[in-house]
C-alpha cells in the first residue's frame, strides 16, 4: 500500500459535517500502524474509507499504485480493494456471519468464488494460524469474546490480504481476550508482513507499533514513531487523549520538578531510569 | 435461564439418516408425506407403521424424544379422531345414543387419522428435523431451490436470511437476558400482575432490543461488505453436497414403500377407505 492520501469526507451528504478535513497520510507495506483519537475523531471513517464502504467527497486514494476513488472503478476493481484491505471491527458477535465456526471462516473466500478445496485449505491455514482448529465444528454463540474476535481475524486472513484494517478489535474484551487478539495482529505483521492499521483507545497497544498517528476532530495532528508521539504529553492531553502509565508518571515527576527525559515507554526502561535517577541524587 | 433453549429439535448423531445429504433428506421427506396419503388399505396402514417404526429405530434417536415431539399436537389429534368417530356415517352400526349414532366405519376412520397423523409427523421429523441441522436444511433448500433462480426468485436471498436469523437467535437470546436483568436491577417487575401488566413489563425490554437488532443489522452488513459479499452470483461453497451411495439406498426404499402401498391399495382385501 503506498500513497493513501485523501481530503475531506461527509458521512451522511451534509457538507457542514467535515469527519475528515484534508488528511494525506501514507502507509507503506510491512507497516504496524497504530491510529489514535478520541470518540467521533474520525478514525473509523478513516478505515472505512480505506476499503470503500464509504467514498471520500474530494481527493484521492491511491493503493499500489492504482487510484481507487476514481469513479470509473469497475464493481470487481472495488471488491478485489476489500479483498486486499481486510478489515476487523470491534464488535465480534457482529461481525460472523455463519452458525459453524469454519463456515464463517469460508465465507469471504467463498463470495470471492475460490474452488471449494482451495476454500477449504485456506480456512484450515487461518484457522490454524489464530490457534483456533479445535474449534472448527463449534457455533461462534459459545465462544468467548477473544475467541471470536480470533474467527473474525481468521475469516479475513483466509481472503490472503495484505493490508487488514483494525477497528478498535479489544475494546469490548477482557484482558486476556485482548492479549490473544493483540498477540495474533503482532504475529500478523511480524510474520506475514501483512500491513497493519490499527485503530485503538488503549495505548499501551499502541507503544508497540512501527508509527503512531493521531487524529483530532478530523484532521491529522501528529505523526511520527511512538516513542516522539507520546512524549509530546501536553499536546495529547488538550485533545482528551492519555498516554501510556510509563509516560505519564515521568510526565508528572518532571512537573514536580524531577528532570527526567519522558520519551520512555516500557516499565523495565522507566524502572532502570528512576533507578539511576535515586542513585545521582544519593 | 433463556440459554437453554435449543433451537429446532435437531439431536446429533451419526445413523444413516443423519449422515444422508439434506436435499435428499427434503427430497425423501415429501415422498413420506405422499405415501402417508396414498394409504388406504388396513394393510397398508399396517406397512406405514412397520415403515416408520423402521425408520425411527433407524434414526438411533430415542422413541421417547419422538413421542414428546407429539405432545402438542394431542388435542389435534383427539379432536379429528372424535369429529371422525361422531360425524362419519356408514352401514355398520356399533351404538346409538339418543341422536348420537356411532358406526364401524367412523371408527376405523378415526384410528386411520391417528395413525396417519401420528406416522406423519414421526416419519418426517426422524427424516429431516431430528436427524438434520438447522442450517443443514438451509444449505439443503438453497440447492434444492437453485434452478428457481432462473424464474429470479431469491433462493440465495432466502437462505442467507435463514442463515443469519439462525446465527443470531442466541446472541439475540442472550441480549434479551441481559436486559431483563437490567431492568429487573431497577425494579421492573415480570413476573406477578396480571397478563396485561406483565405483557406491558415487556415493552422496556423489546425496544431497546429492537434497537440493538438494527445497530447489529448495520454492523453485520457492513462487515459483510468489507468481505466481499455480493449476493449468490459468482459465490462457491466450502462444502459442496454430494450424493452418496447411501442417498439412493435410502430413496430407492422410500420408493418401494410407495409401491408397496400402492399395491396393497389395489390388491389386498381387508377394510379400506
Amino acid at each position: 500500500m503506498k500513497n493513501v492520501c485523501f481530503s475531506y469526507n461527509t458521512e451522511d451528504g451534509r457538507p457542514t459535517n467535515q469527519v475528515l478535513k484534508n488528511i494525506t497520510l501514507t502507509i507503506n507495506r510491512g507497516e504496524f500502524v497504530a491510529v489514535l483519537g478520541h470518540n467521533g475523531s474520525g478514525k473509523s471513517t478513516l478505515a472505512k474509507l480505506l476499503n470503500l464502504i464509504l467514498l471520500p467527497d474530494s481527493g484521492s486514494i491511491i493503493i499500489d499504485g492504482k487510484e481507487v476513488t476514481s469513479p470509473d472503478l469497475s464493481d470487481d476493481e472495488v471488491y478485489e480493494t476489500r479483498r486486499h484491505v481486510g478489515m476487523v471491527f470491534q464488535n465480534p458477535d457482529n461481525q460472523l456471519v455463519a452458525t459453524v465456526v469454519e463456515e464463517d471462516v469460508a465465507f469471504g473466500p467463498e463470495n470471492l468464488g475460490i474452488p471449494p478445496a482451495e476454500i477449504r485449505a485456506r480456512v484450515d491455514k487461518a484457522l490454524e494460524l489464530v490457534g483456533m482448529s479445535e474449534y472448527r465444528r463449534h457455533s461462534p454463540s459459545r465462544l468467548s469474546g477473544g475467541q471470536k474476535q480470533r474467527i473474525a481475524i481468521a475469516g479475513i486472513i483466509a481472503m490472503l490480504p495484505d493490508c487488514i484494517v483494525f477497528d478498535e478489535p479489544t475494546a469490548m474484551l477482557d484482558p486476556s481476550g485482548r492479549a490473544e487478539v493483540m498477540n495474533i495482529i503482532r504475529m500478523l505483521n511480524r510474520d506475514r508482513g501483512i500491513t497493519v492499521l490499527h485503530i485503538t483507545h488503549n495505548m499501551n497497544e499502541a507503544i508497540t507499533a512501527d508509527r503512531v498517528i493521531v487524529i483530532n476532530d478530523g484532521e491529522l495532528c501528529m505523526d511520527d514513531t511512538p516513542r516522539r508521539v507520546f512524549s509530546q504529553v501536553a499536546k495529547l492531553h488538550s485533545i482528551g487523549l492519555d498516554v501510556p502509565q510509563v509516560t505519564e508518571l515521568l510526565y508528572e515527576l518532571g512537573l514536580c520538578g524531577v528532570e527526567l527525559p519522558v520519551d520512555v515507554l516500557t516499565y523495565e526502561e522507566c524502572a532502570d531510569l528512576l533507578i539511576r535517577k535515586i542513585e545521582e541524587k544519593k | 435461564m433463556l440459554k437453554d433453549i435449543t433451537l429446532g429439535q435437531y439431536f446429533p448423531g451419526n445413523s444413516p439418516l443423519h449422515r444422508a445429504d439434506p436435499r435428499m433428506k427434503l427430497i425423501l421427506t415429501l415422498v413420506e408425506i405422499t405415501a402417508v396419503f396414498l394409504c388406504k388399505n388396513m394393510y397398508s396402514f399396517i406397512l406405514l407403521i412397520a415403515f416408520t417404526a423402521a425408520l425411527v429405530i433407524m434414526s438411533r434417536i430415542p422413541p421417547r424424544m419422538v413421542f414428546r415431539g407429539l405432545k402438542p399436537i394431542i388435542f389435534i389429534i383427539a379432536f379429528t379422531a372424535i369429529i371422525n368417530i361422531f360425524w362419519t356415517k356408514g352401514d355398520n352400526l356399533l351404538f346409538e345414543f339418543g341422536f348420537i349414532k356411532v358406526y364401524f366405519e367412523g371408527v376405523m376412520f378415526a384410528v386411520f387419522m391417528i395413525i396417519r397423523i401420528v406416522c406423519l409427523l414421526a416419519g418426517t421429523s426422524v427424516v429431516l428435523t431430528y436427524t438434520t441441522s438447522p442450517i443443514a436444511i438451509t444449505d439443503g433448500l438453497e440447492q434444492l431451490l437453485a434452478p428457481l433462480k432462473k424464474i429470479k426468485l431469491p433462493v440465495h436471498e432466502f437462505s442467507m436470511m435463514m442463515t443469519i436469523a439462525l446465527r443470531f437467535i442466541p446472541t439475540l437470546i442472550e441480549e434479551t437476558d441481559r436486559i431483563m436483568s437490567a431492568q429487573k436491577a431497577r425494579g421492573a417487575d415480570f413476573t406477578s400482575g396480571s397478563l396485561i401488566d406483565r405483557a406491558k413489563a415487556l415493552v422496556p425490554v423489546l425496544i431497546p432490543l429492537f434497537v440493538s437488532a438494527f445497530r447489529r443489522a448495520d454492523e453485520l452488513a457492513v462487515a459483510m461488505e468489507c468481505r466481499c459479499y455480493r449476493g449468490g452470483d459468482g459465490r462457491t461453497r466450502m462444502n459442496v453436497l454430494r450424493y452418496s451411495a447411501l442417498d439412493f439406498v435410502l430413496l430407492a426404499v422410500f420408493a418401494l414403500f410407495c409401491a408397496a402401498v400402492l399395491l396393497i391399495n389395489r390388491f389386498a382385501p381387508g377394510f379400506s377407505l
